[in-house]
């Protein structure tokens, strides 16, 4: 089969050529019926999703996943993963293959202009480049002539030719569809660097360096990047649901409502809580979900807050800092929209 | 009248044609048309302008010159480029090497028929993707980094950043000089063609001697381009990438196997009476094997090696796998870029159609060429 690596994209194409199943149905009403959320997921990003020892998926974009299962299906394990690579995913969105496509994908107009809806960023990142430390290079403005290795089927491709550019550095990039490929060409020192997304660089050092500290992490460019689930287009209220179940998550951070204190807020007077929990009726309604929806959220998967410590921050093995993505309150980009 | 028409062979048989004929169509037109209307509902947008957009993402090698300001159809362009070349270096590598293997296991030496028969068993019971990416593994780790590079002739440097050589740099008189060497080889080529007769040796030396006048009388020879360590890599020369050798020793090692067999195969169907034939004339082993077995051999050999070539150059899809930029992971890359896969699929079955086509009328007019006229 030589086309094994990338059968999906032909697949993808293959099914566009059926005509339009249930396209009447929305995709509530399919998930519903399905009883369960597929989701795309990474083929193995600690910390943005992976499967762990045991086969449960665990890492931030799979907790979005679950969160929005939760508020759609009432449990948090009525998800299916679908591995995909970097190529993969955008077609197996556009096809209906998966319903959700949270896997560190950059929202970008080309993508936005292009058949997808991005719902709301889950995560704020630079690009960077992972070095051996023993290369004595902390900065970009040194790594002329450099090697980079870079995985097909990601923006960083163009981040890597815009910062040769704009250096004058003259990089020499070795393209890869492969992650495996990519990592072991890295770790045996065929190229100088590796470009990603810093967070997924910290999860590459923390899982797959021999010894991490022998590696540093810098920023490639100072351009910010938002790491946002997307949706189909043609699906509004698809679009909504999605949207809020990750605003709820934020939203409960800026509250103080955590997975062990929520029910302390049962009884609360704060009107902006009670609308939030669903304890004055209106939110739910409107968005086809139950009134609860975003208690029951919280309930399950907790607040954003504690959904980034568990998957890279202090209480996982990326010990990431939380940086740009703390509350706007305390000088991050993470900001949550009224629940009225 | 009607009952007459429906039994007559002729007008039963043109009835069939056409239905089958507006059945393909219907269901081409069919096809087509729900592709528009779902890519419209889904917000996909379709057409090829994109293919003047300029590209922005790098390829790592390439045959012809590549800048990320090119457009995505200069983009497809180089990735043709690469797959072209990787394709043909491969055919005329293996089939080198499958005839010498062919001969190896036919010679009736043991030890170098043994030796030939475990390669074809071992390389030919491999996946190719497995030993793509052995020799990739190899080409990576087996080697030292750039600062610690070997180097054992001066100008020449292994590292796993591949084998970095000098380079001829050939500007004006040296590209005439290599033309000049180009037509003396067609010359020669062409009157061993068409008279029959003719070394190889006159025409070469001389064109090289036009090309060393030129040299002298212009006064600029063909300059060495050395590659020198700055920094973090070698800069200047000629770089042979290790993807660009893991694919090579991969795909012809692995084509040779198969290769050699199809061309074992053709010669051993030769009846023993030839050779025995050729023995009583007094011939020698290479004159008959030159003059009577590879000529009736090749019109066995020719029509499965049509087929293998066909595989080879569907089989460089693989070198994705090692990184190596061919037209499979530039189209990749265009779709992940640019969203439209289904135009980047059909530029690349278009592609890959239109090589294995010509290779195909290729072979086949060489078949013919071959082939036992019968008068």
């Amino acid at each position: 089969m030589h086309f094994g690596l990338r059968s999906l994209p032909l697949v993808a194409a293959a099914l566009t050529l059926l005509p339009v199943a249930g396209q009447a149905q929305s995709t509530l009403e399919t998930v519903r019926e399905r009883g369960r959320l597929i989701c795309g997921s990474s083929r193995g990003a600690v910390g943005f999703g992976a499967p762990d020892s045991n086969g449960y998926w665990r890492g931030l974009d799979v907790e979005t996943c679950r969160a929005v299962a939760v508020a759609v299906l009432g449990d948090r394990d009525a998800v299916e993963f679908v591995p995909l690579t970097g190529q993969q995913r955008i077609p197996a969105l556009q096809t209906g293959e998966i319903d959700i496509l949270p896997r560190t994908l950059t929202w970008t107009l080309q993508r936005d202009g292009n058949g997808l809806n991005f719902t709301t960023p889950n995560y704020y990142e630079y690009t960077g480049f992972m070095m051996p430390r023993a290369l004595g290079i902390e900065r970009v403005e040194d790594m002329a002539g450099a090697s980079v290795c870079v995985q097909t089927g990601s923006t960083t491709e163009v981040v890597v030719t815009d910062v040769s550019t704009e250096h004058d550095l003259g990089l020499n990039v070795v393209v890869f569809d492969n992650t495996a490929a990519t990592r072991q060409a890295f770790f045996s020192g065929r190229c100088d660097a590796l470009i990603t997304d810093a967070a997924g660089l910290a999860s590459i050092r923390a899982t797959e360096a021999p010894n991490p500290d022998d590696y540093v992490i810098f920023p490639a460019t100072r351009h910010m990047d938002a790491l946002t689930p997307a949706v189909r287009h043609g699906d509004d209220q698809w679009l909504d649901i999605v949207t809020w179940s990750i605003q709820a998550l934020i939203a409960a951070e800026q509250f103080g409502i955590t997975q062990d204190n929520i029910d302390s807020f049962a009884e609360t007077t704060d009107p902006r809580i009670r609308r939030f929990l669903g304890l004055d009726p209106g939110n739910g309604q409107a968005l086809g979900l139950g009134e609860d929806f975003a208690y029951q959220i919280i309930r399950a998967m907790g607040n954003y807050g504690e959904m980034f410590e568990r998957n890279l921050g202090m209480d996982s093995p990326l010990r990431l800092e939380r940086g740009s993505n703390r509350l706007y309150s305390d000088g991050g980009l993470m900001f949550p929209l009224a629940f009225q | 009248m009607l009952r007459t028409l429906w039994y007559s062979t002729r007008v039963r048989n043109w009835l069939f044609q056409i239905a089958l004929l507006g059945g393909l169509a219907a269901l081409v037109a069919w096809i087509v048309g729900n592709t528009l209307t779902n890519l419209a509902a889904r917000g996909i947008r379709t057409g090829f302008e994109f293919l003047s957009r300029p590209a922005r993402f790098p390829i790592s090698e390439s045959v012809l010159a590549y800048d990320s300001a090119d457009t995505y159809g200069w983009a497809f362009a180089v990735g043709i480029g690469n797959t072209v070349f990787v394709s043909a270096l491969t055919i005329l590598l293996a089939s080198l090497l499958g005839f010498a293997v062919a001969l190896a296991r036919g010679m009736g030496n043991p030890l170098l028929s043994a030796l030939a028969g475990a390669y074809v068993t071992l390389m030919r019971n491999m996946p190719l993707i497995v030993q793509l990416l052995f020799w990739y593994a190899l080409a990576t780790t087996a080697f030292p980094p750039a600062r610690q590079a070997l180097n054992p002739l001066p100008g020449v440097y292994l590292s796993q950043r591949g084998i970095h050589l000098p380079a001829l740099a050939f500007e004006g008189t040296a590209v005439l000089v290599l033309i000049a060497l180009a037509a003396g080889v067609a010359a020669a080529l062409g009157r061993r063609r068409f008279l029959g007769r003719g070394g190889l040796l006159w025409p070469l030396g001389a064109a090289l001697a036009a090309g060393l006048l030129l040299i002298l009388l212009r006064g600029s020879a063909p300059e060495l381009d050395m590659p020198l360590l700055v920094g973090l890599n070698f800069r200047g020369g000629l770089h042979l990438t290790p993807e660009f050798a893991a694919l090579m020793i991969g795909l012809v090692l692995y084509t040779a196997a198969f290769i050699s067999e199809i061309i074992r195969g053709g010669i051993e169907a030769i009846a023993r009476g030839q050779w025995e034939a050729g023995r009583a004339l007094g011939l020698t082993r290479r004159q008959i094997l030159r003059h009577i077995i590879v000529p009736q051999a090749l019109r066995i050999i020719i029509p499965p090696l049509t087929s293998q070539y066909l595989s080879t150059v569907k089989n460089t899809t693989l070198a994705l796998a090692v990184g190596y930029p061919e037209l499979g992971l530039v189209v990749g890359t265009v779709i992940n870029q640019s969203g439209q896969a289904i135009e980047s699929i059909l530029i690349m079955l278009a592609v890959f159609l239109s090589i294995s086509v010509s290779v195909s009328l290729f072979m086949n007019w060489y078949n013919a060429r071959v082939a036992l006229v019968v008068r």
